[in-house]
């Protein structure tokens, strides 16, 4: 927005009053409240806690934040001990929630309220009164010119201005003729209302997306959950691997709608050097049904391109490998058969595997090791992936036996296996070495204690199911915003005044100038196009009066007519001061009676 | 993919990178002569003029109405008692040499090695045209897909919206300024960010790409122009406070600089509409954020910088309507702003992990 001009406010009287009181050295806590008030809407205040949000948005992206990721927080902490805690105490690591950048904004916001409430009601009264008086020297304004209807067109003063008025009024200004019988008929214009209208706008919509975005906060809700090929999400609490439930939600709001992963897809580039082997498309096929009783349907689920369903929206976030395997317990049965999801560590799909056997007897079984879509070994005996594709893929596992810990209900990261309490079975070095796998092959694991086989390998998805109940109407409010943005910005509020008279031979002399509220680089053209205006109107010569000398000589001959004999020494005045270029003739000097007309700024 | 990668395209792009990189530094050059000899040729013309005893009238006169030529009369109420428009008046009436350019940025005289200058950028700016263009079709999509290409295209936006302002308006005295700053943007594109022509990430992949980003660069290229229209304005405020309290005229060669209030009324207007460009991006990337990642508004590192960004030419654009705080402290805001956008493309992108990490690198 292109002003926050408190001109109207500071007309306001309660403001001016504050104002005033302020000054006192004895306030009151009336009279102090007051004086907080104004301060606090006060433009300087505004422009003081804009910038003070920026910079204190800054700390949000130094350090990790623990809605975005607690687990790198936790790490933050861990690696930095001197100030880590202290960090954390200041609210560094959840500024966006934090008591100072909370306070920020609401004082901001306040701050706005406070401006946006006055100027809007006093920009309601101005739409509907009249223009403001005709200033007594319109020469004075920042745009001026003169005309001279000869008296053989016969357009008398009162003629002329209700011409002048039609024209102005087709332009778009709302005008009012004064004196239209009187031996000095004048008139006032304005228009570009709705530059005020848009600034008001703008401000508002700005309060509307922050209560937009609170109530997404409210009643929406949001969750993870992977989904291993053939896998399906039940939309219900136990649904998920992860829930973060808005402050106002019931789980009542799920619907009971279901997705199957068929098959998930994904490209490779083959093609560039530098990017060799990098993903260049991921398609998820997937079934879903909107409750239990509905039809299926076959949806396709990309990156950018989420599915929606059951007031939700459903997107691939990340993906991965689940190699399959069966692990026989020592008593020869299937103590666990099924994919394992293995996390992404690093290059090419190089991933992690834990395997938790707690059906296993007589101990319970625990594996811990990588997953390698295309295994390779270097010199030195490391082994890495070559390529995100199963052109080799290698399950190499440690193992262990004892107890898992799992039967006390105290909750275990699955991607973690706690092997303090447990016996190595399989490592590098141990003599039984570690365990090596390829797809179908199956490991006897030493003293008896069972096996592992390796089926296969299924693809799994990662997927974040969002509600957010706050986002169409923080669109529209967003959109409300700019459009009010750019009318505060490209709408120009212009006043015009035009006086006529008659001089002593007849003539019909025409003076108008111009004046802008707020910035307008385009005030001249305006100036322009209004004169033009008027000499078609009234088919006047192009380049009739034109200039100071005839300037001066049309304000003499008018000045003679209006009997004010002082006046013609101000219009040359002021003509001269022009061509000086002189920035005396800037618009806040102009005596108007309807109070200051150029931009005043609030202290 | 709808595409294929084409790496000779890619090839032929870099070559006309490298050409339009050698042709801007010859306009660099022509600019800069163009400060130094019009600067002499005004001294000298100066001195003849102290000498006749003459004083120089300001050139061009505003031709219609009662426009007043100088200073224009369309800023804020409160500039006639700032001390940069009475030093401008000062200085303006009183030798009339010291300010050659008027508030139109109207130049009376004619400027041969200006001239040279901005047919060279013209010309480098075609190359530089083909060198995107070629890229574009090199890589089978649009060119903004990582920081190299960001860059190249980025600084063919600057010098061409530069060009192009040109037709309007005589700002020849930023050429120096603008052609090193495309200058700078193309050697760090192919020094520190150079990647081969490749295909999208598929977070990349999406309309919004077209639409967020392009919005990006070309406010990025408006708030280029005006950094350097603000930090001119700072040079010739002090340089006016100088001449106005009666020192020496060291910087001369700012001559061919228009006044203080009018860089600062031009930037304004500048920035307002990569104001508009900056929101658009903002909204843009929220809607496509959405799309991407589930949440409009995450606080993800890019995301906090764009809307710092947001915020502190916000406070420009109010800053340009408060007392006390118009022309040099609304100037330093500028710079302010440009420097975090700066920084939002250069350190949050490379060092900072976040979700826009797609700098291909």
């Amino acid at each position: 927005m292109s002003e926050r001009v408190n001109v109207t406010k500071k007309q306001t009287a309660p403001v001016a009053e504050a104002k005033a009181q302020a000054a006192l050295p004895a306030l009151g806590p009336k009279g102090m409240l007051r004086w907080a008030w104004t301060q606090l809407t006060s433009m300087r205040t505004a422009l003081f806690l804009l910038l003070l949000l920026a910079v204190a948005a800054v700390p949000g992206s130094l350090f990790p934040q623990r809605p975005a990721n607690p687990a790198n927080v936790t790490q933050y902490i861990k690696d930095h001990p001197d100030y880590g805690k202290l960090l954390d105490s200041l609210q560094l690591y959840d500024v966006y929630s934090s008591v100072w950048f909370s306070a920020i904004y609401l004082l901001l916001f306040i701050s706005l309220i406070g401006c946006v409430v006055p100027r809007a009601i006093a920009h309601f009264k101005a739409m509907r009164s009249q223009p403001p008086r005709t200033p007594q020297r319109l020469s004075r304004l920042p745009e001026y010119g003169t005309l001279v209807i000869p008296s053989s067109a016969g357009i008398p003063a009162s003629d002329a201005i209700n011409n002048a008025a039609g024209l102005l009024r087709k332009r778009g200004y709302r005008v009012e003729v004064r004196d239209a019988d009187g031996a000095l008929p004048s008139l006032g214009a304005e228009r570009g209302f709705m530059k005020e209208v848009g600034n008001l706008v703008f401000h508002t919509s700005l309060i509307g997306v922050l209560v937009s975005v609170a109530a997404g906060g409210l009643f929406g809700y949001s969750g993870q959950r992977i989904l291993v090929e053939g896998d399906t999400f039940v939309n219900t609490l136990v649904g998920y691997d992860q829930f973060n439930p808005g402050t106002n939600f019931q789980s009542s709001q799920l619907q009971p709608y279901s997705l199957q992963l068929n098959k998930f897809n994904i490209t490779f580039d083959r093609e560039s050097k530098g990017k060799f082997g990098q993903p260049i498309d991921f398609a998820a096929t997937v079934t879903t049904k909107e409750n239990p009783d509905a039809p299926p349907k076959q949806e396709i689920l990309k990156v950018n391109d989420p599915v929606s369903l059951g007031g939700t929206s459903i997107y691939l976030t990340g993906n991965g490998y689940a190699p399959v395997v069966t692990i026989r317990d020592g008593a020869g049965n299937v103590a666990m058969q099924g994919p394992v999801v293995a996390k992404l560590q690093g290059e090419n799909y190089y991933s992690s595997v834990v395997i938790k056997v707690p059906d296993a007897r007589p101990d319970q079984l625990g594996f811990v090791g990588f997953f390698l879509p295309t295994a390779f070994v270097t010199d030195k005996n490391v082994s890495f992936s070559a390529d995100p594709e199963l052109f080799n893929p290698q399950l190499t596992l440690n193992s262990y036996y004892g107890n898992l810990g799992l039967d006390t209900g105290a909750p275990q990261n699955v991607f973690e296996l706690d092997v303090k309490n447990l016996t190595p079975l399989n490592a590098r070095n141990l003599a039984a070495g570690g365990i090596t796998l390829a797809p179908g092959s199956t490991y006897t694991l030493p003293d008896g204690k069972g096996s592992i086989s390796f089926d296969g390998v299924k693809r799994y998805i990662g997927v974040d199911i969002h509600h957010n109940p706050g986002q169409v109407s923080a669109l529209v409010f967003a959109l409300l915003a700019v459009a009010g943005l750019i009318l505060s910005l490209y709408v120009n509020r212009r006043r015009v005044w035009v006086r006529t008279g008659t001089a002593a031979d007849g003539r019909t002399m025409v003076e108008y100038g111009l004046l802008a509220r707020g910035e307008d680089h385009r005030l001249a053209g305006e100036a322009a196009a209004v004169r033009n205006l008027f000499s078609t109107e009234w088919q006047l010569p192009d380049g009739d009066a034109e200039g100071p000398a005839a300037e001066g000589q049309v304000a003499e001959a008018t000045a003679g007519s209006q009997q004010t004999p002082s006046r013609t020494g101000d219009n040359v005045a002021g003509s001269v001061d022009k061509a000086a270029g002189s920035a005396e003739n800037a618009e806040g000097s102009i005596p108007t009676p309807a109070g200051p007309t150029g931009p005043e700024k609030d202290q | 993919m709808p595409f294929g990668i084409n790496e000779t395209m890619g090839q032929y792009s870099e070559l006309f990178m490298l050409l339009a990189a050698g042709t801007y530094t010859v306009a660099f050059i022509a600019f800069a002569w163009d400060l130094a000899k019009s600067s002499k040729a005004l001294r000298a013309v100066d001195l003849k003029a102290a000498q006749a005893g003459v004083a120089a009238k300001v050139p061009a006169v505003a031709g219609v109405g009662a426009g007043a030529p100088g200073a224009r009369l369309d800023g804020p109420a409160d500039r006639a008692e700032r001390p940069s428009s009475s030093a401008a008046k000062a200085a303006g009436a009183g030798t009339g040499g010291v300010m050659t350019a008027d508030g139109d940025m109207k130049y009376a005289e004619r400027r041969v090695p200006a001239r040279v200058a901005v047919a060279l950028t013209t010309l480098a700016v075609l190359i530089h045209g083909a060198g995107v263009v070629t890229r574009a079709l090199g890589a089978g999509r649009v060119p903004w897909g990582n920081m190299y290409e960001f860059l190249t295209t980025g600084a063919f936006l600057v010098a061409a919206v530069f060009l192009l302002s040109l037709i309007r308006r005589d700002l020849r005295f930023l050429g120096t300024f603008v052609v090193g700053l495309v200058i700078i943007m193309l050697v760090a594109a192919s020094v520190a960010f150079w990647t081969p022509v490749g295909h999208l990430v598929p977070a990349l992949q999406s309309y919004w790409l077209v639409i967020h980003v392009s919005i990006a660069v070309l406010s990025s290229a408006l708030f280029t122009l005006t950094f350097a229209m603000s930090a001119l304005q700072l040079v010739q405020s002090y340089r006016q406070k100088t001449v106005a309290a009666g020192g020496a005229d060291k910087l001369g060669f700012m001559r061919l600089v228009p006044s203080a209030l009018s860089l600062e009324n031009l930037s304004y207007r500048i920035n307002a509409i990569a104001f508009i460009g900056w929101t658009f991006t903002l909204m843009f990337g929220a809607i496509w954020a959405e799309k991407a990642w589930g949440r409009f508004w995450g606080w993800d590192t890019k995301e906090v910088w764009t809307f710092v960004i947001w915020v502190v030419y916000a406070g420009y654009l109010h800053a340009r309507a408060t007392r006390g705080w118009t022309g040099t402290r609304a100037a330093w805001l500028s710079i302010v702003g440009y420097l975090c956008v700066i920084f939002n493309f250069t350190i949050v992108n490379t060092f900072f992990n976040g979700l826009h990490s797609y700098s291909g690198l």
